[in-house]
C-alpha cells in the first residue's frame, strides 16, 4: 500500500547548509544507521551462529551445515524475487502457492522429459507473475490484494492438477532433474550452488544494470521515476514476473530434491520470504534494499529454526513466534532509523 | 495523466460503475439466489439456509472488524492467527469453566490487538507489516500453546456452537447482533465518525485535534476481539480446538467480504451492510460450486477472480 | 547581429476540461537564450499550458512548433527526450538514490559488458555538479542534501539531457536566499548557453531580477506579452488581476475594514520563546482579545512553524504558550484545541479538509465530542450547529451531505472556519486563509476575520499577500530565519516599513530591497 507513504521532501528549514556546503555531523550518524540497516542482520547471524556452535556439538558439523544450506536454498530463491518486488514498494503474497505449484508442475512434467519439467513451472509461474504485474502496474490495484488473490488462484490451480491434492507426482530416480535437486558438488548440494549463482546474478542485475536502477527508482519515488524516464509499468511487471519465475524455480528444485511434487508445501512461505527480506535490511516502503541482505535474512531464519530444533524440548512452532517477534523488532528498528534520518 | 483520463470517462459509465460499487454486491447475492433456486435441488429448504448461515457467521464477524480497520486505511492480516489463538486458549482454560476461558481469550486477543495498534499508531509501521508480524507470531503462539487438535467436551461450549433460540442458531444471532452493533458504532458514535475522518485524511484528523492514536489502537483491538469471538464460535461448532487450520486464509475471506461489499481499501468509508452481503456472496458462490460437485480448487480460483473483480471495480473511487 | 533562433512557437493552444475552458487560444514564442516569465493568478492556465507543452495533456486545438518542427508529445518523457525539461515546485527526484544515480538515471554510462560504470558516473557527476556550485559526495543519498542543492541536481539533470527549453515551476518556493542567488546565476548561464527558460513564479521581485520577457495569462487567455522591462510592477499586477490601474492604487485589494480594537489589555494568548530545532529560535508572540496580529516574513521564515508550534502540531524543544492565563501542554493539538486555540492550516487540501466526508461531518468533526453523550452523537444538535454555520458563512453546497472534496476552494475554507468557530475558540490561527480561493470568497473570508475580531476573538493572520497582511492586521510581527526581527504597530503598518523590516540591516536578497524601494 503505497498510499500511506509520504515522500516528504527534506524540510525547507533544515536546508541551512547551502548548495555546496557539506554537512559534517549528520553524515556520520547517517552512515552509521545505514550500516546498521545493511549489516545488522549479518552481525546477528554471526553471533547466533557462534553461540550455537559453542552450545550444541551437533550444530557446526558438516552434515548439519550442509542440510541447513540446502533447506535454505529454496527459501532463498523465493526471497531473491521478493527482494526485487519489495524494493519497488510492492509485495508478493503469491510466492508460497507458486512454490507449491512449481513443484507439482515439475514433477508432473518430468514424465515428459527434463526440459518440460523445468520449463513448465517457470512458464506457468511466470505467467501468474505477469498477471500480478499487469494488475498492479496497469490497473493500479493494491499489490497485496492482487497477490493475495493470486495466492488463492495458484493454489486452486495446483489442486486442480493434483486431483484436489490426492495425486502426488513422482520424479524418476537418476533423471537429470533428480540429479539437479539431489546431487552434490564439492560437498554442497546442487540447489545451494544454483542459489549462489542466482544471487550473484541478482546482485549484478540490481546494482549494475539500468533495470536495477529502475527498480530502486520506482520504489523510491514512483512519480519522479516516471518523469525521469524510468519505465515504471514495465519495471513493475518485470519484478512480479521475476518473483513468479523464481518461486516456480524454487518449487521445481525443491520437488527435484524431494523427488516428488508435494502438494502441502509452501504454506506461509510468503511470510518467511518477506521476513527474510525485511530482516536483511530492505525497506518495506521500497527504494532501498540489498540482495545480499536477503540471503543473510534467510540464513538467520534457518539457523534460528535449527537452533530451536537442536534444543529439542522446544516445539518447532516456536520458530514462528521467533520469526514474528524478529520481524516486529526489525520493522520497528527500521521505522526508527528511517525517522531519525528524516530528521537529520 | 490518469486524472485527465478519468475526467473524460463518459458520465453514464461512471454512474454505472458507481451503482455497481454500491449495489453490485446485493445484485450478486440476488442473482446467486435465483440461479440456485432454479438449478440447485433442495436449495429452498430451511435446513440449507441454516447451514449456509452458520457457516458464514464467523466470516461475517471477522469481516466486521476488518471493515473498521480498512476504514482507517489499514488492514489486519492477523485475524486468522487470532482465531487460532482463541481456539488454543479456549482449550487450555476450558477446565476452569466457559466464562473464565472466554475472559482469558479476550485478554489474549486484546493483547494482539494492542500490539498491532501500537505498532501502527505509535511506531508508525505500515499496517500490512505490523499485522503480518502478529500473523506469523500469533499462529506460532497458538501452536506452542496447543500443538495439535484437541476434542473439547464442554456442554456449555457445545450449546453455544449448536444451540438455538426459536430455531435460529446462536451463531447467527451473535453475528447479527454484532453487525448491528458495529453498524451503529460507525453511524452514530463519535468514535465511528473519527475513525472515518482518520481513514480519509490522517493529517487533517490530527490537526482537527482528534485522538488519532487512541482511535487506531481501539480499532485494532476491536478487530482482534471480533476475530477471537469468531474463533471461539468456530471452535464451539467443531467441538474441537484446531489451532493448525482454524482461521487459515480467514484474513483473505474477510478482506474479500469487505472489498466486495463496497468498502474501499483507501479508507474513509465503511459499508457494514455491504460487508455482510459480501460475506454472504462468497459463501453462496462457494456453496453453489460445491453443490454442483465442482472441486474446492475451482472454488478457490473463483474466489480469486471475485476479489480481483471487486477491487478492480472499486479502484475508481480510490483515486479521487 | 542576427536575432536568436526561435526555439518554440505555440499557436492557438486550447484545452477544455469538463465545465472549464482551461486554456483558450494561447500563443507563446520562445527564443534561444530567453528567460521568459509566465505569470497569472491561480487558475489562469499556467499549469495547463506547461502540461500541454510537456506532454502531460494533449491540446484540443493549436500547434506546438519546437525547433522548427510541429510536435505532439504523448508523455512528459517524450518531451524531455526532445529537449523540453521541467523543474517542478517540489524536487522530483528520488530521495533514497545517490546523487550521482539521480543525475544519471536512464542514461548511465556503461562499460563494455553493458554494466554500469560507477567510477565514471561518480567522476562525471562531481564535475557536472561543481558547475552548479554543488560540492558533495555524489555517492550519498539525495535526501542528505538541502533542498537548494537537490534542485540544482534536478537542474543539472535537465541541462545534461540536452534540454533546449527548461521550464521552472516556482523553483524558489523552498529555497534560502543564498540558494536563490545561485539559482539565478545558473539561469543566467543557461541563457548564455542559448537555452530558453520559462520561469513561473508569484514573486514579482524575482521575475524582474532574472526574466527578459513575459506572458501574462488570465482565465485561460493570454492578456499580455512583451518585454518585462516595459511593464512596471503595478501594471503587471493590474494586468494579472484584470483590474484598472486606478483601482489597485486607490481601493487596495482587500475587504478588510479594520473595525476592531483590542478590548482588553491582557493578552488572550501569550507564546514565549518558542524554539524548534532548525526552525524556530525563541519566537514570542502575544495576542489580545479583539486583535488581529499579522505574522510577516518571507517563505520559510518560520511563520507556519510558529502557528503550528502554538497549536501543538509541532513539538517545541522549549518555550511556553499561555492561553487566557492557563499554560498549555506542549505538543498536543487536542490540548490546544480544548484551551480554545484553533489552527486553520496552510495546506487546506491535505491538512484541513477531510475530502471524502460530507460538509456536515467536516463542520462537526472537532466539536463532535461536545455534541455527544457517552460517545453517542446527538444528530439534532449536529444539524443545528451545521445549519447555523452554513447560513452564517454562506457556504455554498448542494446539501450538508455533499462531499467537501467536491466544493470550491473558497467553500472548503469556509467549512474549515465553521469547524473551528463551532468550537467557540478564543484564538484563531489563520495560515494563508485566502490562498487559492476565488476573489469573492476571499473578500468574504476577510470580512469574516474582521467580524470575528470585533466579537472579541484573538486572531493570528499569516499571509504572503502583503496587502492582506497590512490591511488586515492591527499589528505585524515580522519573522526572519525563525526569529522575530521586528514588530510594527499602528501607523507603522505599511508596505514600505514591512519590506524594510523583512530585509533587515543587511538585506538578504537584492530583489527584496528593490521591492522595498519601489513600494
Amino acid at each position: 500500500m503505497t498510499v500511506t507513504k509520504t515522500q516528504a521532501p527534506v524540510n525547507a528549514d533544515d536546508g541551512t547548509q547551502a548548495a555546496g556546503a557539506e554537512p559534517v555531523g549528520p553524515a556520520r550518524s547517517e552512515r552509521l544507521s545505514a550500516l546498521v540497516q545493511q549489516h545488522g542482520a549479518l552481525a546477528v547471524l554471526v553471533i547466533v551462529s557462534l553461540v550455537a556452535t559453542f552450545s550444541f556439538d551437533s550444530f557446526a558439523t558438516g552434515d548439519n551445515v550442509s542440510n541447513m544450506a540446502t533447506s535454505s536454498a529454496f527459501l532463498a530463491i523465493v526471497a531473491l524475487g521478493m527482494t526485487f518486488v519489495i524494493i519497488t514498494g510492492g509485495i508478493d503474497l503469491s510466492v508460497g502457492s507458486l512454490f507449491a505449484l512449481g513443484g507439482v508442475l515439475a514433477a508432473w512434467g518430468s514424465r515428459h522429459g527434463t526440459l518440460v519439467a523445468l520449463l513448465l513451472p517457470l512458464v506457468v509461474c511466470g505467467a501468474v507473475g505477469v498477471v500480478n504485474g499487469l494488475l498492479v502496474a496497469r490497473s493500479r490495484l493494491a499489490p497485496f490484494i492482487v497477490t493475495l488473490a493470486a495466492m488463492l488462484g495458484a493454489r486452486g490451480l495446483m489442486l486442480a492438477i493434483t486431483d484436489e491434492g490426492a495425486n502426488t507426482y513422482l520424479i524418476g530416480k537418476g533423471s537429470f532433474l533428480a540429479e539437479l535437486g539431489q546431487g552434490t558438488t564439492l560437498g554442497l548440494g546442487n540447489p545451494v550452488w544454483i542459489t549462489l549463482a542466482l544471487f550473484v546474478a541478482g546482485a549484478v542485475v540490481l546494482r549494475r544494470t539500468r533495470f536495477g536502477q529502475h527498480v530502486y527508482a520506482v520504489g523510491g519515488n514512483e512519480d519522479a521515476a516516471a518523469l525521469m524516464g524510468a519505465p515504471v509499468a514495465r519495471t513493475k511487471i518485470l519484478v512480479y514476473t521475476l518473483s513468479g519465475v523464481l518461486a516456480g524455480l524454487a518449487g521445481a528444485l525443491n520437488a527435484a530434491w524431494l523427488a516428488s511434487g508435494v502438494t502441502i508445501l509452501g504454506n506461509g512461505m510468503e511470510l518467511e520470504a518477506i521476513s527474510a527480506v525485511v530482516i536483511g535490511g530492505t525497506l518495506l516502503t521500497g527504494g532501498l534494499g540489498y540482495v545480499s541482505g536477503s540471503l543473510v535474512g534467510v540464513l538467520l531464519l534457518k539457523v534460528i529454526q535449527n537452533v530451536i530444533n537442536q534444543i529439542g524440548s522446544l516445539d518447532s512452532s516456536y520458530q514462528q513466534v521467533v520469526s514474528g517477534a524478529f520481524l516486529a523488532v526489525v520493522v520497528v528498528a527500521q521505522t526508527w532509523l528511517g525517522r531519525r534520518r528524516q530528521l537529520l | 495523466m490518469a486524472e485527465a483520463a478519468l475526467k473524460t470517462v463518459p458520465l453514464d459509465k461512471a454512474r454505472a460503475l458507481q451503482w455497481l460499487q454500491t449495489y453490485g454486491v446485493y445484485a450478486g447475492v440476488a442473482l446467486l439466489l435465483v440461479v440456485n433456486i432454479v438449478i440447485t435441488p433442495h436449495f429452498l429448504s430451511a435446513e440449507n439456509f441454516r447451514t449456509q448461515a452458520v457457516q458464514v457467521a464467523p466470516v461475517i464477524i471477522v469481516a466486521l472488524g476488518m471493515a473498521l480497520v480498512i476504514g482507517t486505511e489499514g488492514v489486519d492480516l492477523s485475524v486468522g492467527a487470532v482465531m487460532a489463538l482463541a481456539a488454543s486458549v479456549t482449550a487450555l482454560y476450558l477446565g476452569y469453566g466457559l466464562v473464565p476461558a472466554l475472559l482469558v481469550v479476550a485478554l489474549f486477543a486484546a493483547g494482539v490487538g494492542l500490539a498491532n495498534g501500537a505498532l501502527v499508531a505509535l511506531v508508525g509501521v505500515q499496517p500490512i507489516v505490523a499485522t503480518l508480524a502478529l500473523m506469523v507470531g500469533g499462529r506460532g503462539l497458538a501452536l506452542v500453546l496447543l500443538p495439535q487438535l484437541e476434542d473439547l467436551r464442554n456442554p456449555q461450549l457445545a450449546s453455544l456452537g449448536s444451540g438455538d433460540v426459536l430455531g435460529i442458531p446462536y451463531l447467527i444471532l451473535i453475528a447479527a447482533v454484532l453487525a448491528l452493533l458495529v453498524a451503529f458504532t460507525v453511524r452514530r458514535t463519535t468514535f465511528g465518525r473519527q475513525l472515518l475522518a482518520i481513514g480519509d485524511s490522517r493529517p487533517a484528523a490530527q490537526l482537527a485535534g482528534l485522538p488519532v492514536r487512541r482511535v487506531l489502537i481501539v480499532v485494532y483491538v476491536v478487530s482482534a476481539l471480533l476475530a477471537a469471538v469468531a474463533g471461539v464460535l468456530a471452535t464451539a461448532r467443531l467441538q474441537a480446538s484446531d489451532p493448525t487450520s482454524l482461521g487459515n486464509l480467514m484474513e483473505l475471506s474477510a478482506i474479500t467480504a469487505v472489498v466486495v461489499g463496497g468498502t474501499p481499501l483507501t479508507g474513509g468509508r465503511v459499508n457494514i451492510a455491504g460487508t455482510v452481503a459480501g460475506a454472504v456472496l462468497i459463501q453462496l458462490l462457494t456453496a453453489t460450486l460445491i453443490k454442483h460437485d465442482l472441486p474446492p480448487s475451482w472454488t478457490q480460483i473463483a474466489q480469486a477472480v471475485v476479489i480481483v473483480a471487486a477491487v478492480y471495480a472499486a479502484r475508481g473511487r480510490g483515486r479521487r | 547581429m542576427a536575432p536568436p533562433a526561435e526555439v518554440l512557437a505555440v499557436r492557438g493552444l486550447s484545452k477544455t476540461f469538463p465545465g472549464v475552458r482551461a486554456l483558450d487560444d494561447v500563443d507563446l514564442t520562445l527564443h534561444a537564450g530567453e528567460v521568459h516569465a509566465l505569470i497569472g493568478e491561480n487558475g489562469a492556465g499556467k499549469s495547463t499550458l506547461i502540461k500541454l507543452l510537456t506532454g502531460v495533456y494533449r491540446p484540443d486545438a493549436g500547434d506546438i512548433v519546437f525547433q522548427g518542427r510541429p510536435v505532439s508529445f504523448a508523455t512528459p518523457l517524450e518531451a524531455q527526450k526532445a529537449g523540453i525539461s521541467t523543474i517542478y515546485q517540489e524536487v522530483n527526484l528520488i530521495p533514497l538514490l545517490s546523487v550521482a544515480r539521480n543525475l544519471f538515471l536512464g542514461r548511465e554510462p556503461r562499460n563494455r559488458f553493458g554494466l554500469l560504470d560507477f567510477a565514471r558516473m561518480h567522476r562525471e557527476a562531481e564535475e557536472t555538479l561543481r558547475g552548479y556550485g554543488v560540492r558533495v559526495d555524489v555517492r550519498r543519498p539525495l535526501r542528505s542534501l538541502g533542498v537548494g542543492a537537490q534542485q540544482m541536481v534536478a537542474l543539472a539533470r535537465a541541462v545534461a539531457s540536452e534540454a533546449r527549453i527548461v521550464i521552472m515551476d516556482e523553483p524558489t518556493s523552498s529555497l534560502e536566499p543564498r540558494e536563490v542567488e545561485t539559482l539565478f546565476s545558473v539561469i543566467r548561464r543557461l541563457r548564455d548557453e542559448g537555452i530558453a527558460v520559462v520561469y513561473v513564479s508569484h514573486r514579482l521581485d524575482e521575475l524582474y531580477a532574472v526574466c527578459d520577457t513575459v506572458t501574462v495569462l488570465r482565465d485561460g487567455r493570454r492578456v499580455h506579452h512583451g518585454r518585462l522591462a516595459d511593464l512596471d510592477r503595478l501594471s503587471l499586477v493590474s494586468t494579472m488581476l484584470g483590474r484598472e490601474l486606478g483601482e489597485v492604487r486607490s481601493e487596495g485589494l482587500t475587504k478588510f475594514t479594520g473595525d476592531h480594537h483590542a478590548t482588553d489589555s491582557r493578552p488572550v494568548l501569550q507564546a514565549t520563546d518558542l524554539t524548534v530545532p532548525h526552525q524556530l529560535h525563541g519566537v514570542s508572540v502575544s495576542i489580545r482579545p479583539g486583535e488581529v496580529v499579522g505574522l510577516g516574513g518571507l517563505l520559510g521564515s518560520g511563520r507556519t512553524e510558529t502557528a503550528k508550534a502554538i497549536s501543538g502540531a509541532l513539538p517545541t524543544s522549549s518555550g511556553r504558550v499561555v492561553v487566557a492565563g492557563t499554560p498549555l501542554r506542549g505538543g498536543s493539538t487536542p490540548a490546544a484545541i480544548r484551551a480554545g486555540v484553533s489552527l486553520l492550516p496552510e495546506d487546506r487540501k491535505s491538512e484541513g479538509i477531510v475530502p471524502g466526508l460530507s460538509v456536515r461531518e467536516n463542520i462537526s468533526l472537532a466539536v463532535l465530542p461536545r455534541l455527544s453523550r457517552f460517545g453517542l452523537v446527538s444528530e439534532a444538535r449536529v444539524d443545528s450547529i451545521v445549519n447555523t454555520f452554513i447560513e452564517r458563512l454562506r457556504i455554498k453546497a448542494s446539501s450538508p451531505q455533499q462531499k467537501v472534496g467536491e466544493l470550491s476552494g473558497g467553500n472548503q475554507q469556509k467549512v474549515l472556519l465553521a469547524r473551528w468557530l463551532a468550537m467557540n475558540p478564543k484564538v484563531l490561527l489563520l495560515d494563508e486563509p485566502t490562498r487559492g480561493i476565488d476573489v469573492g470568497a476571499k473578500a468574504e473570508v476577510q470580512k469574516l476575520v474582521d467580524e470575528l475580531a470585533a466579537d472579541g476573538l484573538g486572531v493570528l493572520l499569516i499571509s504572503s499577500d502583503l496587502e492582506e497582511l497590512i490591511e488586515g492586521s492591527d499589528r505585524v510581527v515580522v519573522l526572519k530565519d525563525g526569529a522575530v526581527v521586528g514588530e510594527l504597530t499602528g501607523d507603522e503598518v505599511t508596505e514600505d516599513k514591512l519590506m524594510r523590516t523583512i530585509a533587515g540591516d543587511a538585506p538578504a536578497r537584492d530583489a527584496v530591497e528593490g521591492a522595498a524601494t519601489d513600494g
